[in-house]
């Protein structure tokens, strides 16, 4: 295993100084130059890449994406970076996950029938369903009855509240309750441990919109568009990895 | 609660932000990133470029405009004009930008927004509709051989018929409103959630540059016939257009050009209209 010494290195007079590399993941889903571009503005050093080796090396993951689960899982096993994450995940290093890169978390989804997700969090990705249109779903318990929410629309797109469930994620430090972040997604995480809840929002009904498990911090929402606030989310990001 | 979108539109040819009125009359006026990053500051909820480049050679100008706004401006971005292959997709997709909006290439190749949508995703594909009222002595285009499609039964429900009890029908126009297609616009618009689009980019071609108001009929009537989120333009010319585009035409968000580009407004006070008159709004 070889990483390439000017990937993390720069040597300046006689001193060499080593940079945290935060790896994000490329597999070809979503804007990754958005997210690249929102760290560098906070001043924390990024690479994107698609190659396992360098995520193994890396000091912390990020998994950003929009679109469909299936295609995202798909996509990482095609890269062969199932393993590179997984192994990211459980050596305690700090994940990012950011909309698909939360929902993968889950043990599996609804979408397009059952697809298995990375396992490393317990609960189900399920749908946003309002109205008329979910009747073909066999979750009555999710079945919203009052009519005033059929107008809902799905996907579930805009600048949408937090509403913060715990003070010691440190990934949410400045950010103010109640703050606005823009959400793009059709799907939500449905957790079994209820104690990984950092935030929920309120969208027909109140659903999780990011997560944290010891080094795994994952949102539904996009930080990289959601102006200042979001680019704290970064920063902090970049600070949980330097041990800040 | 999801706020109601306020969306500046900047039309940007060759590079360069200009406005007209109905697609006429342009003038310069300025860079697309200075732009972008004045509405940033003003808390404008996303943006949207329509590329109004006409000469195929400098159709890659906006990838550097977006490229450069997506650099330091850290909102949802859209780009629409002149898409036509899902290689053009990927390329404003690679850039920096969210979504893509399409409309002459939708008309032309409806199962091309399933294409697109199967490749990258509902949620960057929004289909603009620019539909116009239709009245008695309204003439429309023949049908040309590249909407031969009409024919096609899983498409040929779209077509226009005109209700006999006068109830009012929108149709489709191209060409920026000067030719009128035998197409429903509503129907036109469930047809293009059916294949896969995420959002409705809505323009009412008879208001458009007339500052008079959105046409409240037809944006309510397309919101309530799709499941995905609308954009209502073309007309706004105050602040309560928007509150009526929002609250009685029951769309997600507004876009508006002059009155921002213009400065008319700025993107706060229109929020702190529409905050002060009950509507959910990000401020």
């Amino acid at each position: 295993m070889v990483v390439k010494f000017t990937d993390c290195v720069e040597i300046i007079g006689s001193k060499i100084i080593l940079y945290l590399m935060i790896a994000i993941i490329d597999y070809g889903m979503g804007n990754l130059r958005s997210v690249e571009k929102g760290f560098l503005k906070v001043g924390v050093e990024v690479k994107v890449t698609n190659r396992a080796q360098e995520v193994s090396h890396a000091d912390g993951v990020v998994l950003p994406g929009v679109g469909a689960f299936k295609d995202c899982m798909r996509e990482l096993t095609r890269l062969d970076l199932t393993g590179a994450v997984l192994e990211a995940v459980t050596q305690g290093k700090p994940y990012l996950g950011i909309c698909l890169g939360l929902q993968v978390l889950f043990s599996e989804s609804e979408e397009f029938g059952r697809c298995s997700g990375l396992d490393v969090l317990r609960g189900k990705v399920v749908k946003f369903e309002f109205g008329a249109r979910g009747q073909e779903s066999d979750n009555t318990d999710r079945l919203i009855l009052n009519s005033q929410l059929s107008t809902l629309k799905v996907p579930h797109m805009g600048w949408n509240a937090l509403n913060i469930k715990t003070n010691d994620n440190p990934l949410f430090a400045g950010i103010p309750d109640k703050s606005y972040f823009y959400f793009v997604h059709s799907y939500y995480v449905a957790p079994e441990e209820a104690s990984i809840i950092s935030t929920t929002t309120d969208y027909g009904i109140e659903f999780t919109s990011s997560v944290r498990k010891d080094n795994i911090f994952a949102v539904q929402f996009h930080p990289e568009k959601s102006q200042a606030l979001g680019l704290r989310i970064l920063k902090n990001f970049g600070d949980i990895v330097a041990g800040k | 609660m999801l706020a109601k979108r306020i969306i500046p539109c900047l039309d940007v040819k060759d590079g360069r932000v200009v406005k007209g009125v109905n697609f006429q009359n342009l003038t310069d006026a300025g860079d697309p990133v200075e732009n972008a990053k004045f509405y940033d500051k003003q808390g404008a909820d996303e943006l949207v470029f329509l590329d109004i480049t006409a000469s195929h050679e400098k159709r890659k100008t906006i990838l550097d405009v977006v490229a450069r706004t997506a650099d330091d401006v850290f909102m949802p971005l859209t780009v629409g004009g002149g898409i036509k292959s899902l290689d053009d997709i990927r390329d404003l997709l690679n850039a920096g930008c969210d979504k893509v909006s399409i409309n002459t290439t939708a008309v032309r190749t409806p199962f091309f927004i399933k294409e697109a949508a199967e490749r990258f995703g509902s949620q960057c594909i929004v289909v603009a509709v620019d539909a116009k009222r239709v009245h008695m002595d309204m003439s429309f285009e023949p049908d040309e051989p590249w909407l031969s499609w009409l024919n096609d039964p899983a498409l040929s429900a779209v077509r226009l018929t005109i209700p006999s009890h006068g109830e009012p029908v929108w149709a489709l126009s191209t060409h920026g409103g000067r030719k009128m297609r035998r197409i429903d616009a509503v129907k036109w618009a469930k047809k293009m959630e059916e294949l896969g689009a995420g959002e409705i980019l809505l323009t009412s071609m008879d208001r458009d540059g007339t500052k008079i108001g959105f046409d409240i009929e037809l944006t309510r009537k397309i919101s309530e016939a799709v499941t995905i989120p609308v954009v209502a333009s073309g007309g706004v010319g105050n602040l309560e257009h928007l509150r009526e585009g929002l609250v009685e035409g029951k769309a997600d968000a507004a876009l508006a050009a002059s009155i921002f580009h213009y400065r008319e407004y700025s993107v706060r006070e229109a929020k702190e209209y529409l905050r002060a008159k009950g509507v959910a709004v990000r401020l």
